[in-house]
């Protein structure tokens, strides 16, 4: 059985004090499936996640009482991916017909604060200093500038377009661009990253609705297929987060192999995606994901970035909402972001952002801690 | 003289006049851990053994901490008397890349593949006042 997006629901992202992040779930599940023309009592299953806003099964007391199965999903960053990737197998397994997967989350300000014991280490490891993403990314980043070539002004050329493409995303949180010079001056985060070139913890919700391929058109005059929805954890040698250490070499990380089971199953290749969403916890990230996920050779991007190959305009569109930089984010709802951005762009329904020619096959990539990764590919 | 206790047992070897990082050897496939532990992730068994990995390495990759930690960071700093650390990879003569903060703390003073070499470091006070200790690398200066 096909799996169809038949419901695109958002609660915009960026800090919305009246409401709780559970609630601004349950406005994203309502739009969802109010876009597919139903409602709640039409859903068998939801799967949803959320990382500070509380246990996703508590929306059915703001949706109805309907007694439909509600599984709640944790997975880090890949919330949404892994949130997908159950409803599909519940879709592709003929269990059920039709359901929903929605993701909200609401941070407190500044940088996240992980406990050690919560991703099985000791209290040494936070008490002295080593327990920050922040770091992580930013000596993935250093080594691979080093051993690759990528260049400062590359790191600055990402930002830029993340906050352009949020100028232009009327839910975006960051919505002014900024120029180079705003950018390259931000203070010093954990070098070589700046404070432009992280995203932050925010606060959001996004909801789809989901359901059998051969009854979409009762819902939508415009299905989203979804092709795949792989979710893969790390092998040892990949170089991850919250690692005390790492291992004498480095091998393919969970993005790698996610993608590589992704375009398989799917039975396409990378040339063939129109449009992506890549993970960009910060530049260096979606620089490094460009090439993990197959779409170039480690070290091309510094020539693709500079040709505006990832840009809305360019071969291949790059987080055309501005993503994670320019949205912020909201774990649960991080990752259905994502989906839901490609899908708008399938769809055709993108506004200013619209990807040009009418593009075919969308892709989207979450990467989390402590070291998953979570791929769709979508079509129309 | 002011008693001196590692933060965490069992990360370098203590008390010793020439610490070294501790680790676990996988006795079936031979890949190192730190912190030493009892099971495998390379090959899943549960067969290792508690060894000592040297005191020097090289740096493999790095970055800077800016700011001041929330919880769960503990010292006895403050804002006002935080200091910027160093933080980076150290790749021992075993291949094992360790994670440690490093004394040097500025992008002149960093460099991958610069050899490093280990020291002990107080981190703060205990309700007995003793200073507890933990390990850090720094730059090896040439003999």
């Amino acid at each position: 059985m096909d799996v169809a997006i038949v419901g695109l629901g958002l609660h915009p992202f960026g800090r919305s004090p009246s409401l709780s992040g559970l609630e601004q779930g349950a406005v994203a599940a309502r739009a969802a499936m109010a876009d597919a023309g139903t409602d709640f009592k039409a859903m068998q299953f939801a799967f949803g996640g959320s990382q500070d806003g509380g246990n996703a099964d508590s929306m059915v007391n703001l949706l109805g009482l309907t007694g439909l199965q509600f599984t709640n999903i944790w997975n880090g960053c890949a919330t949404g991916g892994s949130s997908l990737n159950a409803a599909y197998s519940a879709i592709k397994s003929g269990q059920y017909d039709i359901g929903l997967v929605t993701g909200f989350d609401k941070h407190p300000r500044g940088a996240f604060n992980p406990k050690p014991s919560e991703w099985g280490l000791d209290d040494w490891y936070g008490e002295t200093g080593l327990m920050l993403t922040t770091q992580f990314f930013a000596m993935k980043l250093q080594r691979y500038m080093h051993d690759y070539n990528i260049s400062r002004e590359t790191l600055v050329s990402v930002a830029e377009k993340a906050f352009r493409n949020g100028s232009i995303t009327p839910t975006a949180w960051r919505q002014t661009a900024l120029s180079r010079e705003e950018i390259e001056q931000a203070p010093m985060v954990s070098e070589p990253l700046n404070k432009y070139m992280f995203c932050s913890p925010a606060e959001g919700g996004c909801a789809l609705v989901i359901c059998r391929a051969d009854i979409a058109h009762n819902y939508t005059s415009k299905p989203i297929y979804l092709k795949t929805a792989v979710v893969r954890s790390r092998n040892y040698g990949s170089f991850e987060v919250f690692a005390p250490s790492q291992a004498p070499f480095v091998a393919d990380s969970p993005t790698v192999t996610a993608s590589r089971t992704a375009f398989e199953l799917a039975g396409i290749g990378p040339e063939d995606v129109d449009v992506a969403q890549l993970q960009d916890t910060e530049v260096g990230a979606e620089i490094m994901h460009m090439a993990e996920n197959g779409f170039c050779a480690h070290g091309d991007q510094e020539k693709w970035i500079a040709e505006g190959r990832t840009e809305i305009t360019g071969a291949l569109p790059v987080n055309t909402d501005g993503g994670c930089l320019a949205n912020g984010e909201p774990v649960g709802a991080s990752g259905l972001r994502q989906v839901y951005e490609i899908c708008h762009q399938l769809r055709g329904s993108a506004g200013a952002r619209q990807v040009p020619n009418s593009p075919k096959v969308g892709y989207t990539h979450v990467y989390g801690a402590p070291g998953i990764s979570g791929v769709n590919i979508l079509a129309v | 003289m002011i008693e001196q206790k590692p933060l965490h047992d069992g990360l370098f070897s203590w008390p010793d006049s020439d610490p070294e990082i501790l680790g676990s050897r996988c006795n079936e496939c031979g890949q190192h851990a730190f912190p030493p532990q009892s099971s495998c992730r390379n090959c899943t068994g549960n067969n290792t053994s508690v060894v000592g990995l040297g005191r020097e390495g090289k740096l493999w990759t790095w970055t800077i901490q800016t700011f001041m930690p929330k919880d769960p960071y503990l010292t006895d700093e403050t804002p006002e008397t935080f200091v910027p650390y160093g933080v980076g990879y150290v790749e021992l003569e075993c291949g094992l890349r360790v994670e440690s903060r490093l004394r040097q703390n500025t992008t002149a003073d960093l460099a991958i593949g610069m050899p490093m070499t280990l020291e002990i470091i107080p981190v703060r006070k205990d309700d007995q006042g003793a200073e507890l200790v933990t390990f850090q690398f720094t730059k090896k200066e040439p003999n």
